[in-house]
């Protein structure tokens, strides 16, 4: 029966070979049936749905062709306030935090005792991201009784923002607690840093280097790569950027945080899961792949000018 | 994707380096330097530290006690009543034991599909030679970029049409049928082994699944290590997944009851931050525990595969 199904599935292939590209078949099987049906029929479905009006109460789904993509550009203002407030996280935390997170990475990378257990603290926020940081975050925000403000208080600052219930501040609490986890970024380049080899520094402190023109013509050359993987990271990240913006803004404890934290993936979520329209909102998430697949591919484009992959540094180990 | 092509996940290390003498600086310049980065990440780690040493002192406070001082308590230095932890997860309103062995349950099925699953498929790429092979790795690392944002509807329709919503099961299915981050980091652990090992084995007269059961396995506990905490990490803070597909609130996990938790109690009135607090740090001990306990293998595991952001 086995060698039966080999020989029909491998005409091409022979004893030995035979059952070991058999067996090997059997083994990706898990992985094979999961992609088709975690993921091409789910895609497949996406397509259909997105040229659909779907909605969960009413079932029959039908078909309207390009409709929910006019009604986005046309008739949806929160489709655009959403994206606004996506794109102004984005401004507001991309170039920051990688500067932060490089610096910090810098810092680690000194050969000195006790460092493990600054790189072991540093990356702690990491750890415990989620709901129970976001609550935590919310107390150290309170306008009136936060730890934050009464810390502000008591070095002179007489009228500290009203974080959450402020519409300019409130992106800023998002951004501060995602500030906080800027470690976990660090430890990733620190491997980075960690790669270049220390031979490079020999040579340019024997020409004569100093060390601004070893961090600029050795340490950023190198670590390009590591600095662009964390860029992408960074954009897709504010797009996926959810459990803070719904637990700060979508309940309805914080009214005036809401409009201003409805990040794009929570217009999605609202539009999906509390409106039940899913059409609309899988055409949502399309624009939304595609918006990210082109910032991330023009990015691409422009960063091969300035990524510096060095061949020999790959195969080491 | 960037330096990812790196197989050995744990001893990862530049090999110790002696700089030559007539490179070396004067010492009282190099002390100060150290003296410098040492005040700067003194400076920097409490700053990281107080707001969970905030919450902790937060989470020790009495009944009726504030919780909110002047000047700020960022220590615990007065009150420590521990019974906060046991006080919510028994108490009559919103007891939070539930959440948690739900919680757990979903941990044990993740890791367990994602062990199983990942190393047999990243077993047939590293060891294995098959037609297609490299097509289908291809595919693999392909996956890993697909934005999970497209798949939330049509998978909520997938799971629903199967009758799947209000239960579990999109919630652990899904994992014992590998996922391309893990079958990766798999795959470059077990390439690293010389080849000689399997051979040895089958001509011993081991089977397939010997080999994969009674060398691979054994040889991949560093990766597999990594692959739990990631995992352990991911259900227990996953919200959107429980959020999405739960709707008894029996079933509810962790994440989603400290939400309720926290709206419970601010609706009723009293001022109970101290418990919410005690919740929230509650649903952290077991990540720190974990973090601390398997730090080396997990930061090395984040170091040689600097993927996980």
């Amino acid at each position: 029966m086995i060698d039966r199904v080999g020989k029909w599935l491998f005409p091409s292939l022979t004893g030995r070979k035979r059952r070991e590209a058999l067996e090997g078949y059997l083994f990706l099987s898990p992985w094979m049936v999961g992609f088709l049906v975690f993921l091409v029929i789910p895609i497949g479905m996406a397509v259909y749905v997105a040229f659909t009006r779907w909605v969960l109460i009413d079932p029959p789904p039908r078909w309207i062709g390009l409709e929910n993509f006019i009604e986005m550009f046309t008739k949806d203002k929160n489709f655009f306030w959403s994206l606004q407030v996506t794109l102004k996280y984005m401004l507001m935390t991309l170039i920051p935090f990688i500067i932060i997170g490089l610096s910090l990475s810098l810092l680690l990378n000194h050969k000195m005792r006790g460092m493990n257990f600054f790189r072991t603290v540093f990356y702690v926020p990491s750890v415990v991201s989620g709901v129970a940081v976001t609550l935590l975050w919310i107390s150290l925000l309170d306008n009136d009784m936060g730890a934050i403000n009464t810390a502000l208080r008591s070095i002179g600052i007489t009228n500290p923002p009203n974080w959450l219930s402020s519409p300019q501040w409130v992106l800023s609490s998002v951004a501060l607690m995602g500030l906080w986890g800027v470690g976990g970024g660090a430890i990733i380049y620190l491997a980075g840093l960690q790669n270049i080899p220390p031979h490079l520094y020999e040579a340019a402190e024997i020409d004569g280097a100093n060390g601004w023109d070893k961090f600029w013509k050795i340490t950023i050359p190198l670590l390009s790569p590591t600095i662009f993987f964390m860029l992408i990271t960074g954009i897709i990240g504010s797009f996926q950027v959810f459990t803070p913006a719904y637990i700060m803004g979508g309940t309805s404890r914080f009214s005036a945080g809401n409009k201003y934290l409805r990040f794009y993936l929570l217009h999605v979520y609202i539009e999906a899961f509390q409106k039940g329209r899913l059409g609309y909102a899988a055409a949502l998430a399309w624009i939304l792949t595609i918006i990210s697949a082109i910032v991330v591919i023009i990015i691409y484009n422009y960063s091969e000018k300035y990524v510096y992959y060095e061949e020999e540094g790959k195969q080491q180990t | 994707m960037a330096k990812v092509e790196m197989p050995d996940l744990v001893a990862h290390s530049v090999e110790k380096y002696k700089k030559p003498k007539y490179l070396k600086r004067n010492s009282v310049q190099r002390a100060v330097k150290r003296l410098i980065i040492l005040a700067l990440l003194i400076g920097f780690g409490i700053v990281v530290l107080l707001p969970l040493s905030w919450m902790l002192t937060a989470a020790l406070r009495g009944k009726g006690e504030p919780v909110y001082t002047l000047p700020v308590s960022w220590i615990p230095t007065r009150s420590f009543h521990f019974e906060n932890f046991w006080i919510v997860l028994t108490n009559d309103a919103y007891p939070l034991w539930r959440p948690l062995v739900n919680t757990l349950f979903l941990v044990v099925l993740n890791i367990t599909g994602v062990i199983v699953s990942n190393t047999l498929v990243a077993y047939a790429f590293a060891r294995l030679d098959f037609p297609h092979k490299d097509f289908l790795f291809k595919l693999v690392i392909l996956t890993m970029l697909m934005p999970g944002v497209v798949l939330f509807i049509p998978s909520f329709l997938l799971f629903n049409t199967l009758g799947w919503y209000g239960t579990y099961l999109p919630l652990w299915v899904p994992s014992f049928f590998g996922s391309a981050f893990y079958i990766f980091i798999a795959r470059q652990y077990m390439r690293s082994f010389p080849k000689d090992l399997d051979d040895a084995a089958q001509i011993d007269g081991c089977s397939r699944l010997g080999i994969y059961w009674r060398i691979t396995l054994p040889l991949s506990v560093p990766v597999i290590t990594v692959m739990s905490i990631f995992t352990f990490q991911d259900v227990w803070n996953d919200f959107t997944g429980p959020l999405i597909y739960l709707n008894d609130a029996k079933k509810f996990t962790l994440s989603i009851a400290l939400t309720y938790f926290q709206r419970s109690t601010f609706s009723s009135g009293v001022n109970t931050t101290n418990l919410v607090m005690a919740a929230a740090l509650m649903s952290t001990i077991p990540l720190l525990v974990l973090y601390f306990s398997l730090q080396k293998e997990l930061v090395g595991g984040i170091a040689s595969v600097g993927l996980k952001g």
